[in-house]
């Protein structure tokens, strides 16, 4: 909302510079985006010229030669405008003058004639778009050589306002007066509409009828008819305050809708009387594909529903949007019907938004206006009608109205205010505030009865509604005390979840991964890509009805997407590897809520639509340690990222386990599943070549876990402490040749139930192929360790449970190595 | 006989001090000490002196031989000290080469960072730290907090609608039920339904709205608090946001509280924090406009407000009864305070992960 100063001023002028007044209706709740200053920003030497004479210029075809009296005497200015002649009383900006655009104005020949100064057009004098012609004032508006800016306003000051969506009074000139009024003290003035009223009915029943079909849609219709009106360019004056405004001068008759629109809050429409058969409107809704064509020129299609105002022929507005052509007002108009109705705030939003036409018009009425507004406006526009377009207004109005109830008073109870601000504000204030803002104030008791007024009445409902209203007024910023909420029942802390995600991740961190936050939606193309097919349920992923791209249209199922398109990124502008990790949730069918807020069940009485378990993943590409002088190839296959997975479980307290299990994705030969205590948790492996290539990546390795079941089987903080022995252990190392498919956790399996009690730690640690060794065979270096916990072993007491061991290997092909 | 001893004795201490390597020491010592030196003869020859000297000389020799012997110690260990420092200093590594002990260490991401710093604020203030839902019912994410049924923010334009309609399950009872929740705000009400007053909790998470350009995101981060309990007013909200903010900012940090809208508050607040690079004066120290706050001496950081009566009126079954509990809730970006901390100037470089931005922060 732009509101100019000046006008705003008329009703209640603060008396503080326009940015002090900025700061305080910001302190209230009214944002002032900006400041703006319209026209030149020194107005010396912008003076009122009375063209004398316009002659055409000997050598040019689009310059006149001007005979302009300026006061001082009468200078000649060449001028290219071609609305420019003899008797207009015009702006001339002499020598030294400074336009807006920064150009300094001087004595200049052009085209052979010398021109001591220039005739403005608005757009010139930054006053507004018009840059067709010179700005024509009114005949005697002030005498040549007077300063310009006394007759036109050249220097006006613009708030320009961010209302928030409750504050519907503050779309008015008005409304913001008031608002002034009530943050500063300064007087106001009485609204514009206080001497007049209008009666129902009377001789305009006999010139316009309206009919409205759903009252629910259009609560009021106010109509009035005018005879004699003269159409032509509206007063300077209008002119200028709508520009200021940020409106365009169209003709008197539509400016002086805009102009009360802007006063009062409340748009109005004016048809052409004699293009309304009949005079008979109607409000109905359009049926589907009805076409009109609006004020802007454009045909447009209409929907179903869409509220129309129509005449016998068809329709003539979009209702509470635009009008349309066919009943527009032009020159040759000579009555006037002017509507000022009340709509149905989310529908006209709903039109709007559908037809995506918004108008000044629209973003009033889809806030919801008070019916009551438009007999205001209709007092306002009448007299300016009378007054500037010469018309006569045919008596009465017809009124179509639905009741609104009286706003019961609402009861303000003592001590309320302080006790949701925390801040003592004096009854008296508390009233005077109210009182300031248009509200009427009564005690009853120690409480207060307040009753809101129309510009209010959907806005101010409840007590609660003016304890804000009393506090914004009240400078909260500088009296508001800063305290900490009293009493007890607090303690701050991390779940035992939440702290574990933090070591989780710090593990991956520590483990030379960078963490990535990847989007939570994707392309519908990606799990194909990742061969991931139905029945796996992250096949089927969640989608958005209205996703903003393609690419972004449904909800990812795996973490593992994010870090490829991360990984593809990185290497394309020129990483030599990446490590990187990320901590986040994806998303997935209602069915299967996980334990606990990580696993998808959260806090609160419906089940959440969707099951939501957080996952942690890491992808490498090239080694997980850049390498180094030292180390030119640190180790980049799968068991470095199974070190980091496996210092992820230590980390946590356990251990994790790999065991055999195939992902669509992963490298069929160099893959597993995460286990902990025999539950799957999750994948590791190499992502397989004919994945990884889509994009555009070579080898690298990824693995993906559920958090909340990694985290469930954390033993951290609940460890119980075990009596360790004084004997010392016993180590035997072993070598056996197994065939090459038997697996390290079979050969730890067979061992550590072999060895017994005496039995403590099994360890490969060597895996040996080559001479001396069969095709299909590898040897395998384990090193036993053994302790009692009362005495101390020799090897008559080890030397049989070796023997078991080894009969335990043989059973599975396996034999000493020699 | 005893000069003789004595004139050994100059000439050992002469020959010890000028030995200067253990090897020249050691040839001394055979010298002086060995089995063929004169010393030892002297004192192997004894038995032939006449009686009457015997013990002046043997005591002599004797001492003579201790004096040597402990010269030639002494020596010996301040020769060895030099010769195994001069062995080190030969024995020398280019201690300019980079470290390649260690495996290195990566980087949490910014919003993580941010998040843990937040929360670890709010944890000393008495908070208890929760995760909601991100597909979300409307009716937690509007209806409950009281949005009208036309509010705007309802629209297709503005939030993203999950498609119930789809092969896949999810629960909802209609077209515009299922939603990305536009704030972290609904967890207020799943909250306050599972648990009586008095609670205090933040709600970090993920959020969306349909809108993308360099200040705004699909996908963004926010962080709910909510404080409820008798009692509670509009300054506490003013003092738990400062305290916040000066933990965030620095020590010297104000808060500014501006009237605002929405519907789930009332009273509702913007909140500043003042510039901490120009001290809220939105000069700089050579005068130039601070960029920061862009002269104006304050960053606007979010939105708060009191639990608007509606609120409380959905989750009334659990406690909260508006006329005897109170309450403040507030609401910010973690992107926004990101971003102000570490000068990233473009939202969407959170989401590229390009590590070079990424290993910028340890």
């Amino acid at each position: 909302m732009k509101v100019p100063y000046s006008w705003m001023a008329e009703y209640c002028d603060p008396g503080l510079d326009p940015e002090d007044l900025a700061e305080k209706m910001a302190m209230t709740g009214t944002e002032v985006e900006r400041v703006l200053r319209t026209g030149p920003e020194d107005t010396t030497n912008f003076v009122i010229g009375l063209v004398t004479g316009a002659e055409p210029h000997p050598d040019a075809d689009r310059l006149s030669v001007c005979r302009v009296d300026t006061g001082d005497g009468v200078r000649t200015i060449v001028c290219g405008a071609p609305n420019v002649a003899a008797g207009q009383t015009v702006v001339a900006a002499l020598p030294g003058a400074r336009m807006p655009d920064g150009t300094r104005i001087r004595e200049a020949e052009l085209r052979g004639v010398a021109s001591e100064g220039m005739i403005c057009s608005e757009s010139e004098l930054g006053l507004g778009a018009e840059s067709d012609g010179i700005l024509v004032l009114e005949d005697g508006i002030a005498v040549p050589g007077s300063p310009a800016a006394d007759a036109v306003g050249l220097d006006e000051v613009v708030l320009e306002l961010e209302v928030t969506p409750n504050r519907t009074d503050c779309f008015s000139i008005y409304g913001v007066a008031r608002e002034a009024h009530a943050i500063t003290g300064a007087d106001l003035g009485s609204p514009p509409w206080a001497d007049g009223e209008i009666d129902r009915g009377g001789a305009a029943a006999g010139v316009i009828s309206v009919t409205v079909e759903d009252p629910d849609l259009c609560p009021r219709f106010t109509a009035r008819a005018f005879t004699g009106v003269k159409v032509g360019p509206s007063p300077g004056w209008l002119r200028s305050r709508l520009a200021a405004a940020g409106q365009r001068a169209i003709n008197n008759v539509v400016d002086i809708t805009n102009y009360v629109m802007l006063l009062t809050g409340q748009p109005l429409h004016a048809f052409d009387l004699d293009l309304v058969p009949g005079g008979a409107l109607s409000v109905r809704p359009a049926t589907q594909g009805e076409r009109v064509t609006t004020l802007d020129g454009v045909e447009r299609e209409l929907d179903d529903g869409m509220l129309l105002v129509c005449d016998r022929d068809g329709p003539a507005a979009i209702a509470g949007v635009m009008g349309g052509t066919a009943a527009e007002v032009s020159d040759e108009t000579t009555s006037v019907l002017l509507e000022a109705a009340t709509w149905n705030g989310p529908d006209i939003l709903k039109t709007s938004r559908e037809l995506n036409l918004r108008s000044e018009a629209s973003a009033r009425f889809e806030k919801q206006l008070h019916p009551a507004l438009a007999g205001r406006a209709q007092v306002v526009a009448s007299q300016l009608l009378v007054e500037l377009c010469g018309a006569t207004a045919v008596d009465g109005m017809v009124d179509v109205a639905a009741e609104l109830p009286d706003p019961e008073p609402i009861r303000l109870r003592a001590g309320r205010v302080e006790r949701i601000l925390g801040m003592e504000i004096d009854r008296d204030d508390q009233v005077e505030s109210l009182v300031r803002l248009g509200f009427a104030v009564e005690a009853d008791g120690e409480d207060l009865l307040v009753t809101v007024p129309p510009d209010r009445y959907f806005d101010v409902t409840r007590e609660i509604d003016l304890v804000e209203e009393v506090g914004r007024i009240h400078d909260l910023d500088r009296l508001l005390p800063a305290t900490l909420p009293a009493g007890s029942g607090r303690v701050g802390g991390l779940s035992r979840q939440q702290s574990l995600q933090r070591r989780a991740e710090d593990s991956l961190r520590e483990a030379g991964l960078d963490e990535i936050v990847g989007w939570s939606f994707t392309d519908p193309g990606e799990n194909p890509k990742l061969r991931l097919a139905v029945p796996d349920p992250r096949a089927l992923p969640v989608s958005l009805s209205n996703p903003l791209s393609e690419d972004q249209s449904v909800m990812r199922t795996i973490l593992l997407g994010s870090l490829l398109g991360a990984a593809q990124r990185n290497l394309s502008r020129g990483a030599d590897r990446v490590a990187l990790f990320e901590s986040g949730r994806v998303y997935l069918p209602a069915a299967g809520v996980g334990p606990g807020p990580l696993g998808g069940a959260f806090p609160g009485i419906r089940r959440p639509p969707a099951n939501e378990p957080h996952h942690l993943a890491a992808l490498v590409c090239g080694p997980l340690d850049p390498p180094s002088w030292a180390d030119s190839s640190p180790p980049d296959d799968f068991f470095a990222l199974k070190g980091v997975l496996e210092r992820l479980g230590s980390g946590l307290g356990m251990n994790v386990q790999v065991g055999p299990g195939d992902q669509p994705f992963l490298h069929p030969g160099r893959s597993g599943l995460v286990l902990v205590d025999d539950r799957e948790i999750g994948w590791i492996g190499e992502v397989h070549p004919a994945v990884a290539s889509q994009w555009d990546l070579g080898s690298c390795l990824a693995f993906e876990i559920a958090l909340a079941d990694l985290l469930a089987a954390s033993p951290l903080g609940r460890e119980t402490y075990s009596d360790f022995t004084p004997f010392p252990h016993v180590d035997r190392d072993l070598a056996v040749v197994v065939g090459e498919r038997l697996s390290a956790a079979e050969i730890s399996a067979a061992v550590d139930s072999a060895g017994g009690d005496l039995l403590v730690d099994t360890k490969i640690f060597d895996v040996y192929r080559g001479e001396g060794i069969g095709a299909d065979e590898k040897s395998v270096a384990l090193r036993l360790r053994f302790r009692a916990p009362d005495r101390t072993l020799d090897d008559a007491q080890v030397d049989p449970v070796l023997a078991d061991v080894l009969a335990a290997l043989e059973s599975l092909g396996g034999r000493l190595r020699g | 006989m005893i000069e003789r001893i004595e004139e050994i004795e100059v000439e050992a201490v002469a020959d010890v001090g000028a030995a200067d390597s253990t090897a020249a020491l050691e040839e001394a010592r055979v010298r002086y000490l060995g089995r063929k030196g004169e010393l030892t003869s002297i004192l192997r020859g004894i038995a032939e002196i006449e009686p009457s000297r015997l013990g002046a000389v043997g005591a002599a020799a004797n001492h003579t031989r201790k004096t040597i012997e402990a010269l030639i110690d002494e020596r010996l260990e301040a020769l060895e000290a030099a010769e195994l420092e001069a062995s080190l200093v030969e024995d020398r590594i280019d201690v300019t080469l980079p470290g390649s002990p260690a495996r290195a260490v990566g980087h949490l991401h910014p919003i993580t960072r941010t998040r843990r710093l937040i929360e670890d604020v709010m944890i000393g203030l008495g908070y208890q730290v929760m995760e909601g839902p991100e597909i979300e019912h409307d009716f937690y994410n509007f209806t409950a907090l009281n949005h009208p049924e036309d509010h705007p923010a309802r629209m297709l334009q503005d939030t993203f609608y999950v498609d119930v309609s789809g092969p896949v399950e999810v629960e909802g009872e209609g077209p515009r039920d299922v939603l990305l929740r536009t704030h972290t705000s609904p967890m207020q009400v799943r909250a306050m339904e599972a648990e009586p007053p008095p609670i205090f909790m933040i709600v970090p998470g993920k959020t969306y709205r349909r809108d993308s350009d360099a200040t705004h995101s699909p996908m963004f981060h926010q962080v709910e608090g909510l404080a409820v309990g008798e009692g509670i007013t509009l300054a506490d909200l003013k003092g738990t946001l400062l305290a916040m903010l000066r933990e965030i900012f620095g020590p010297d940090r104000q808060i500014r509280m501006r009237p605002h809208f929405f519907p789930f508050t009332e009273p509702s607040v913007e909140f500043d924090v003042s510039c901490f690079r120009c001290d809220g004066t939105g000069n700089l120290p050579d005068g130039a406009r601070c960029g920061l706050c862009k002269g104006i001496g304050w960053i606007e950081l979010g939105g708060a407000g009191m639990v608007d009566p509606n609120v409380f009126g959905f989750v009334s079954e659990s406690g909260y009864d508006p006329d005897s509990v109170t309450g403040f809730a507030f609401g910010f970006g973690i992107e926004r305070i990101a971003m102000l901390r570490h000068g990233v100037g473009d939202l969407r470089l959170f989401f590229d992960n390009d590590v070079r931005l990424l290993e910028q922060f340890s």
